[in-house]
């Protein structure tokens, strides 16, 4: 687990509604991980979570705080943001 | 919005870092661009919290932080052309232009992916993309993790997963030791990546460390729960929760291909001076062909130097580049990919994931494919949001297709990015539905 | 010399098309392609399957056509993704309304089903689209396809008959039953048809003006657009020969992605995507659809149509006894490609047609190549 930063914060965000806790600093993705929910589903219907970790595969994208098709290993978790992922 | 600039970096990773530095300490305006919110590139990739210390990385972002280069950080450019620039700023919604005089490239690499049975399901990540997802934050402490593929990547990958708390079952290195053999050689000659080699190992002590092994398929159902994996004689599965599969690195040269700079089989066409065919316009680390991170450092330096008018200064370091170069590609033939990793797919496997094209698909039925463009056409790969990003290195690989051709926008952009009217606001946004009709 | 009863010149849709209706009627084909096949305007444009009344004729072959695209259906493969969502022809105020009404009964006297859609239907049907909108012209039978995959299946089908399909080659001449190749080789032909689309060089005489297009796709979007829908102001865009111009023009993939054309721009241009008429196509379509601003573009591309200067393709024979044309569909290509491979089959064998040939016939246009006793 990476070391929470000096001062130990964290954020909660909301994935499909529920709560999901993260050490400040996060990327999105990784609330999604840790909640085990999947990002997206594929166009022949496969569930699909991240594979690149680095913002190019675009298997994260879920809807971010009412915006569609955004990609979550590039956005930092804040407080309050709500993810929704395609079911 | 428009800044003007003498030289602009667009990366800010080792080689960006290191030359943003050089160029902005002989006096230039510089500005570096990343589209990552934090700074370090790939291989030096922030998150959370700071990962072991790692000395390099804090005297570089330490030298950009002291000079008066300017960071741009959540930057992603989309169209390019010699003297000017437009980027994407996705945290403001808004877009961005840059004008120059100079502009290094330094825009990294990324993991090569080969498709194989399974490789869609969850808990399958690239291996460097799992390193980069618990860095932010992806806790895998308890997790049981098989890590393949290739490259030196691998070691350093399971290293740093067995100190963040997981478990990691096998280490599969598709290269023949014998392959290896002529990487440890050189390794003799650089005493520093030695004593990095060794502090691995003893980290992972009592990790199988298989050369001549790979993944041929990963299994279960919705998500990973096990891989298949054989040396080549016999076959025999592991249970696993999550599977780290990468084979080793492929360079981002998409934009030096839109603005035609020249590109060979390693990567973007360089001269001693780091310049491209393309007049003021450099190119420093990964993209001029994979050479690691202390090849990029001293290419970064180079082509700052260079831009900034320092051509002696520049020479001074050809020596140390053309070494760690040379040692830097040594690593890429070692790690060179065999045979049964490119027959891995079956007709069903997935090739592109954008947009779910099988290796059935591609392969043609009466009428066999033509290339790159004719099987795109007819199937739809790489027309995805990637860009064939993720599938292109696989075509390449499997088939020997190279896509040539590098449009604008090179990352997708919002269309109001392209249209003169102004950002309308949320009332009319798109609510995505929950459920998918027809 | 290998010997063929009809050698297609060019694998786009167009040539795909009639080598498959010569294949299915026993005809020995060969087609002829230097590139890669569908690489051409049809891999460029919109796939849109539509009836369009800029003149009578040009009515009767999209009909015509249309309905051949719907009884072949069926035996499409998934990759061609036919998908009969309709068009909304949107009017934007009560002037063009009645553009709507009028349209109706063209439509109505050929028996093509429409319904009239007021400015509430309108937004019903299409929620997305902005206030205002006067209402709209519902074309259901109308449908979208990905022509690429088609023009494949027809190649692959015609393939299958026993057509051969010669790619990677150029033919330099064409006449006098001959078709003669880059390389030397020769190909006896009683018939040859020429489906070149932009590229004249075999019939230098005909004229044919390249109309640049721009497009862009996003990502996806599921639920958003419904229908493909065009500006009743789209007409006037096609129809002009000299200006450039944008219309709103928006189509509906089966993933959610929206296709987003329409542009129209004259001259010797390059294939480069222009920003300035981007940002005018795009102005032009967020205008209908403020909700677009939002929304994703992952791809940007040009394509060039062919375009005759009286507005209607060139299909059928020449002076030449063994040459036919098959040219100028302008943006009507993958919508008339069946019907033009019928028309194309009827003066090879006089198979009936139940389509008038006479407006398209090359003679019209008065060059001594194309008289035909």
């Amino acid at each position: 687990m990476p070391e929470l930063n000096g001062t130990g914060r964290t954020v909660t965000v909301r994935v499909n509604g529920e709560p999901v806790t993260m050490p400040r600093g996060s990327m999105l993705v990784a609330a999604l991980l840790n909640a085990g929910v999947e990002c997206r589903v594929s166009v022949s219907g496969e569930p699909r979570t991240a594979l690149c970790g680095m913002g190019i595969c675009f298997e994260c994208r879920a809807n971010v705080d009412g915006v569609p098709q955004q990609r979550t290993c590039q956005i930092v978790c804040k407080d309050g943001m709500t993810v929704e992922t395609q079911r | 919005m428009s800044h003007e600039f003498d030289i602009v970096v667009v990366g800010a990773g080792p080689a960006g870092l290191a030359a943003a530095t050089a160029a902005a300490g002989m006096g230039r305006k510089v500005a570096v661009l990343d589209d990552n919110p934090h700074v370090g590139g790939q291989i030096w990739r922030a998150g959370a919290g700071k990962s072991a210390a790692d000395r390099a990385r804090e005297q570089a972002v330490a030298g950009l932080e002291s000079s008066s280069a300017e960071l741009f950080a959540g930057r992603q450019v989309v169209d390019a052309s010699p003297g000017s620039l437009q980027a994407w700023v996705g945290a403001e919604q808004r877009l961005e232009s840059f004008q120059f005089e100079s502009l290094i490239l330094a825009t990294g690499a990324r993991e090569r992916f080969l498709p194989f049975p399974g490789w869609t399901l969850p808990g399958v990540f690239g291996a460097g993309g799992l390193q980069a997802l618990v860095r932010g934050g992806y806790d895998v402490r308890g997790k049981r993790v098989v890590v393949s593929g290739t490259g030196p990547l691998l070691l350093a990958v399971a290293a740093h997963l067995k100190q963040d708390g997981a478990e990691i079952v096998a280490i599969a290195e598709q290269a023949p030791v014998s392959q290896l053999a002529g990487f440890g050689v050189t390794l003799l000659s650089r005493p520093g990546k030695i004593l990095q080699g060794i502090r691995l190992r003893a980290e992972l002590s009592g990790v199988p460390y298989r050369t001549g092994c790979w993944v041929v398929a990963a299994e279960g159902s919705g998500a990973v729960t096990g891989v298949r994996l054989t040396d080549g004689t016999q076959t025999w599965a592991e249970r696993c929760d999550l599977l780290a599969c990468g084979f080793h690195l492929v360079p981002n040269t998409e934009l030096a291909s839109l603005l035609g700079c020249r590109i060979t089989e390693t990567g973007v066409e360089v001269n001693a001076e780091q310049r491209t065919s393309v007049a003021g316009v450099y190119c420093a680390g990964e993209p001029t062909g994979v050479a690691g991170v202390d090849a990029a450092t001293v290419q970064g330096r180079i082509a700052g130097l260079a831009a900034a008018g320092q051509s002696a200064a520049a020479a001074s370091l050809y020596g140390k580049r053309d070494a760690e170069v040379k040692f830097g590609r040594a690593m890429s033939r070692a790690f060179a990919l065999r045979a049964e990793v490119l027959k891995l797919a079956e007709p069903d496997t997935i090739v592109c994931r954008c947009e779910d094209v099988r290796f059935g698909d591609l392969e043609g039925n009466c009428v066999p494919r033509t290339g790159w463009t004719d099987a795109k056409l007819q199937t739809r790969c790489g027309m995805g949001p990637c860009q064939g990003r993720i599938c292109g290195p696989a075509l390449d690989a499997l088939f020997g297709w190279r896509n040539a051709s590098v449009r604008p926008p090179v990352f997708p952009i919002p269309i109001a990015a392209l249209c003169s009217a102004p950002l309308y606001d949320s009332e009319v946004s798109i609510h995505e539905p929950q459920e998918i009709s027809q | 010399m290998e010997m063929f009863d009809a050698v297609i010149l060019g694998a786009g849709i167009v040539g795909a098309a009639c080598a498959y209706e010569c294949a299915a009627s026993g005809l020995r084909v060969a087609v002829v392609e230097p590139g890669v096949p569908a690489g051409g305007a049809s891999a460029a444009g919109m796939g849109h399957l539509v009836v369009m009344d800029d003149s009578p004729a040009q009515l009767a072959l999209t009909h015509y056509s249309r309905d051949r695209w719907r009884e072949l259906q069926d035996s499409l493969p998934a990759a061609v993704e036919f998908e009969e969502c309709g068009t909304l022809w949107v009017a934007a105020d009560d002037e063009e309304m009645q553009e709507v009404f009028a349209k109706r009964k063209t439509y109505g006297q050929r028996g093509i089903e429409t319904e009239v859609l007021d400015e509430r239907g309108l937004r019903e049907a299409e929620p997305y689209l902005r206030e205002g909108l006067a209402g709209a012209l519902r074309v259901p039978n109308d449908a979208v396809i990905y022509p690429p995959a088609a023009a494949g299946h027809f190649l692959a089908s015609a393939q299958r008959m026993g057509a051969k399909l010669l790619y990677g080659k150029r033919a330099v001449s064409a006449g006098k039953g001959k078709v003669v190749l880059e390389d030397s080789t020769r190909l006896g032909a009683r018939h040859i048809v020429i489906a070149t689309g932009t590229d004249v060089s075999l019939c230098p005489w005909v004229t044919v003006n390249r109309r640049k297009g721009h497009l862009a796709i996003t990502d996806r979007y599921p639920g958003v657009l419904r229908h493909q829908l065009v500006e009743l102001g789209y007409l006037k865009s096609a129809h002009s020969l000299t200006e450039d111009s944008v219309a709103f023009n928006v189509q509906p993939r089966k993933t959610g992605q929206l296709l987003i054309g329409s542009s129209r721009q004259y001259g010797d241009l390059s294939a480069q995507a222009e920003p300035h008429m981007l940002r005018r196509m795009l102005d032009r379509a967020v205008e209908y659809m403020p909700a677009l601003s939002h929304l994703s573009v992952i791809r940007v591309w040009t394509g060039f149509r062919a375009a005759t200067p009286d507005k209607l393709p060139l299909i059928g024979p020449t002076a030449d006894s063994s040459v036919l044309l098959a040219m100028g569909f302008e943006g009507l290509g993958i919508t008339q490609a069946p019907g033009v491979a019928r028309l194309v089959l009827h003066h090879i064998t006089k198979a009936e047609i139940a389509l008038d040939p006479q407006p398209f016939l090359p003679s019209r246009v008065g060059a001594p190549e194309a008289m035909y006793a």
